[in-house]
C-alpha cells in the first residue's frame, strides 16, 4: 500500500498549489496559518516514512480488520443484471470507513507532538472514530457536535463519553454539522500550538483533502487487488459511492480517477426531492464559493450565506462538497447522480432482504442508483458500502411499514 | 490621500477604531452607528458585513451578524445605505468580512462599489496573502482600497515582513491567537507587542481582539499606534434603546 504515492501526473488529483482544477485552496484566517502550514510541509513526508506506514498498516489490519471483503453480492447481482461487489467498509471497526483517516490523522499527530485532539461530528460516526483512536493513543479528545445532532444521536454521543471523549455542543447556527466545524476551527484558532484536528471529511482547507483522501484511499488499494483475484482484472466497469463532504467516495474512487476505463458514479443525497427546498445535492444545487476554507460547490443563497441543506441521512447533510468531487464533478469525469430520502430507505430494505445486510443510510444512497444505471450482464459494479446501519435503526423501524 | 494614511498622519497615536456589524441592531442602523461614533471621538470605524459562518469570530459577532441578516442587511443593501454617507461622515471607513459573500458579489463590483460609497479599506480574514497577492493586489489597488492583514503572536518574522510589505493602511496584530470576544490576560501579549514594535513596520499597528474597555485599550496603546474594539461594542448596543446615548457614552468610557 503506498498512501504517499506520486499523484504529480494526475489530472485529478491535488496539484502543488492545493487545487484541484479550480477547486481547494486555504481559505483560512491569518490565526489557522502556523497549524495548517505545519501540517502541509510535513504531511506527505510523515505520510512516505516507511515506519509511519507499517504502523498505519498494522492497525489498519490488527485492530480495524482490513482489508475489508468485497463481497460478490449475487442476489442483489441478480436483480439488477451484473456482476455486483459491495467494499465492505461497514464491518470495520466502528463500522463505518471513517476510521480509516481517523488512524492515519492519529499517527499523523503523535508524529508533530500534539496532545490534544478536536473533531466535528454531524451523525456521530466520525467523533465515535475520533474518540476510539484517541484512547487508543492515550491523547484528549474534545468533539464538537451541533446541539440538535446530539439530540437526534443520543447512543453515538454515549459511545463518545464510553470512549473518554469530551462532547461539546455547538449552539451556533444552525446547530448541526456546519456549526460543528466552524466550532472546531475556533478551538483550533484559540489551541494553535498543542492541538490537532482531525477533520472527517475530503473537506477543509488544503492539505485536508488530499491528506484524507490518501488514508481513505486503502479502499481502492485494496478493491484492485481483490478484483484482480475474484476477476482477473483490476478494473471495475463502475464504481458507485455516495458523496457527502465524500471521504469514502474519495477513497472508493483515489487509484480509478485516471483509469478512464472505470467508471465512476457520485450520489448525492436528494432530501425529498432535488427542487424541493430539502436537499443536500451540493452539485445540482450549489455555486463555487467557500465554505470551511476551501474553495469549491457550496449550497448558498444568492448573497452567498451558506444554507442548512436537507438529508433524511445525517453524513450527507453538508452544504458543500469536498473540493475533488467538484473538481470530477466539473470535467465530467464521475457521473453524479442523487437519490432522495426515500429512495435510500428502499434500498436499505432491498439489501437486507436480499443480502442479509443493513447499510448505513449514506451507503443505501449509493446502492438506491443501481437501477438507473445502464448494467450489462458483464459488468463488474463495485458498492463502496461505507457504513452499517446499526446507527440508522431507529429511523429505519420508523418507516418500517 | 486615503482617509487611513491621512488619520495616521495626523494622529499617530491612541487610534481608536470600532468595529460595529452593518445592520445591527437594527437594519437602518448603519448609518446612525457611523455617524455616533464619529460625533463620540472614535478615530475609525470598521463595519462587518454579517456572514452566515465567521470562522474568524467570536460568539459575541457571529450572533450579531445572524440578527443583522435577519434584519434583512447583504452587501447590495450595505452599499444602498451608505450612498451619500461621505456628506456627513469623514473618518475612514473599513469594510470587514468573509470571502465568500464578496465572491457571490463580483469581486471587481465590489471594489468599484466600495470606492463609490467612499470605503477606504478592507478586511478579509480569509482572503489568504498569497491569493490576494497573485489575484486581486491590481484590483483592490486601482479602486483605492486598502487590504489590511492580520498577524498572531504565532506569525514568524519573516512573514511579517512579507504582510507589513503587501499591507496599506495599517497592520492588524491579534492581540492572541484567539477568535474576537475571548478575554486572554493582556499582560502575556506585551512581551509579543513590543516585539512588533521592535520591528519598526513600515505601517502602523493596530490592535485587536480582547479590548474591551479603558484598562486594556491604554495597555494596547504603549505598545502600538492604537487598538480595534469589537465585541465590547457589539455586545453595549445590542439592546440599546438609545444609540446615541449609549454609543457616546461608551466611547467616553474608553477614551
Amino acid at each position: 500500500m503506498d498512501i504517499a504515492v506520486n499523484t504529480s501526473q494526475s489530472r485529478y488529483h491535488v496539484n502543488e498549489k492545493g487545487y484541484y482544477g479550480q477547486f481547494g485552496g486555504a481559505y483560512i484566517p491569518e490565526m489557522l496559518y502556523p497549524n495548517v502550514e505545519e501540517l502541509r510541509q510535513q504531511y506527505l513526508q510523515i505520510m512516505s516514512d516507511p515506519g509511519f506506514q507499517q504502523e498505519f498498516e498494522q492497525l489498519l489490519k490488527d485492530y480495524v480488520g482490513r482489508p475489508s471483503p468485497l463481497y460478490f453480492a449475487k442476489r442483489l447481482s441478480e436483480k439488477y443484471k451484473a456482476k455486483i461487489y459491495l467494499k465492505r467498509e461497514d464491518l470495520n471497526h466502528t463500522g463505518a470507513h471513517k476510521v480509516n483517516n481517523t488512524i492515519g490523522q492519529i499517527l499523523l499527530a503523535k508524529r508533530l507532538g500534539k496532545k490534544r485532539i478536536i473533531a466535528e461530528t454531524g451523525a456521530g460516526q466520525h467523533g465515535v472514530a475520533t474518540a476510539t483512536v484517541c484512547a487508543l493513543m492515550d491523547l484528549e479528545c474534545i468533539v464538537y457536535m451541533g446541539s440538535v445532532d446530539i439530540q437526534r444521536q443520543a447512543p453515538n454521543v454515549a459511545r463518545m463519553k464510553m470512549l473518554g471523549a469530551t462532547v461539546v455542543p455547538a449552539t451556533s447556527g444552525s446547530k448541526t454539522l456546519k456549526d460543528a466545524t466552524n466550532e472546531a476551527i475556533r478551538d483550533w484558532i484559540n489551541n494553535p500550538v498543542d492541538t490537532h484536528y482531525i477533520i472527517g471529511s475530503v473537506v477543509g482547507p488544503h492539505p485536508y483533502p488530499d491528506m484524507v483522501a490518501r488514508f481513505q484511499s486503502v479502499i481502492s488499494e485494496e478493491i484492485k487487488q481483490q478484483l484482480l483475484e475474484k476477476t482477473g482484472s483490476e478494473d471495475p466497469d463502475y464504481v458507485i459511492a455516495c458523496v457527502g463532504g465524500g471521504s469514502n467516495a474519495a477513497g472508493a474512487f483515489f487509484h480509478f480517477t485516471d483509469r478512464g476505463n472505470v467508471k465512476l458514479v457520485a450520489v448525492e443525497a436528494a432530501g425529498k426531492g432535488v427542487n424541493s427546498g430539502y436537499s443536500a445535492a451540493t452539485s445540482q444545487l450549489g455555486r463555487l464559493g467557500i465554505i470551511h476554507a476551501s474553495k469549491t460547490l457550496l449550497m448558498q443563497t444568492d448573497d452567498g450565506q451558506i444554507v442548512e441543506p436537507h438529508s433524511i441521512s445525517a453524513g450527507l447533510d453538508y452544504p458543500g462538497v469536498g473540493p475533488l468531487h467538484a473538481h470530477l464533478y466539473e470535467t465530467g469525469r464521475a457521473q453524479f447522480l442523487n437519490a432522495t430520502d426515500d429512495e435510500s430507505l428502499a434500498a436499505a430494505y432491498e439489501l437486507s432482504l436480499l443480502e442479509g445486510i443493513i447499510p448505513a443510510l449514506e451507503s443505501a444512497h449509493a446502492l438506491a442508483k443501481l437501477k438507473e444505471l445502464p448494467l450489462q450482464p458483464d459488468n463488474v459494479v463495485v458498492v463502496c458500502l461505507s457504513g452499517r446501519g446499526d446507527k440508522d435503526l431507529e429511523t429505519y423501524i420508523k418507516h418500517l411499514k | 490621500m486615503n482617509r487611513i494614511d491621512q488619520l495616521f498622519r495626523n494622529k499617530p497615536q491612541r487610534i481608536l477604531n470600532i468595529y460595529c456589524t452593518a445592520g445591527f441592531p437594527a437594519l437602518n442602523d448603519t448609518v446612525s452607528v457611523v455617524e455616533a461614533l464619529q460625533q463620540s471621538g472614535a478615530d475609525m470605524v470598521e463595519l462587518g458585513m454579517p456572514f452566515s459562518d465567521p470562522l474568524a469570530d467570536g460568539p459575541v459577532i457571529q450572533d450579531s451578524s445572524t440578527r443583522a441578516i435577519a434584519n434583512g442587511m447583504r452587501i447590495s443593501v450595505l452599499f444602498d445605505q451608505l450612498k451619500g454617507f461621505r456628506d456627513r461622515v469623514s473618518l475612514p471607513v473599513i469594510l470587514m468580512g468573509y470571502m465568500n459573500p464578496v465572491l457571490q458579489f463580483g469581486v471587481e463590483n465590489f471594489c468599484k462599489k466600495c470606492a463609490e460609497v467612499g470605503i477606504d479599506g478592507l478586511i478579509l480574514p480569509d482572503l489568504p496573502m498569497d491569493e490576494y497577492e497573485h489575484e486581486y493586489k491590481p484590483l483592490f489597488e486601482q479602486y483605492g482600497l486598502h487590504l489590511i492583514f492580520l498577524v498572531t503572536p504565532e506569525t514568524s518574522e519573516a512573514r511579517i515582513r512579507k504582510i507589513d510589505s503587501l499591507s496599506k493602511g495599517f497592520v492588524y496584530a491579534v492581540s492572541s491567537s484567539s477568535t474576537t470576544g475571548k478575554d486572554k490576560v493582556m499582560a502575556d501579549q506585551q512581551v509579543y507587542f513590543a516585539r512588533l514594535k521592535a520591528m519598526e513596520l513600515k505601517n502602523p499597528v493596530l490592535i485587536g481582539f480582547g479590548i474591551r474597555d479603558r484598562g486594556t485599550f491604554e495597555t494596547a496603546c504603549t505598545n502600538s499606534n492604537g487598538a480595534i474594539i469589537g465585541s465590547a461594542f457589539v455586545k453595549a448596543i445590542e439592546n440599546s434603546t438609545n444609540l446615541q446615548h449609549d454609543i457616546q457614552s461608551f466611547v467616553k468610557g474608553i477614551i
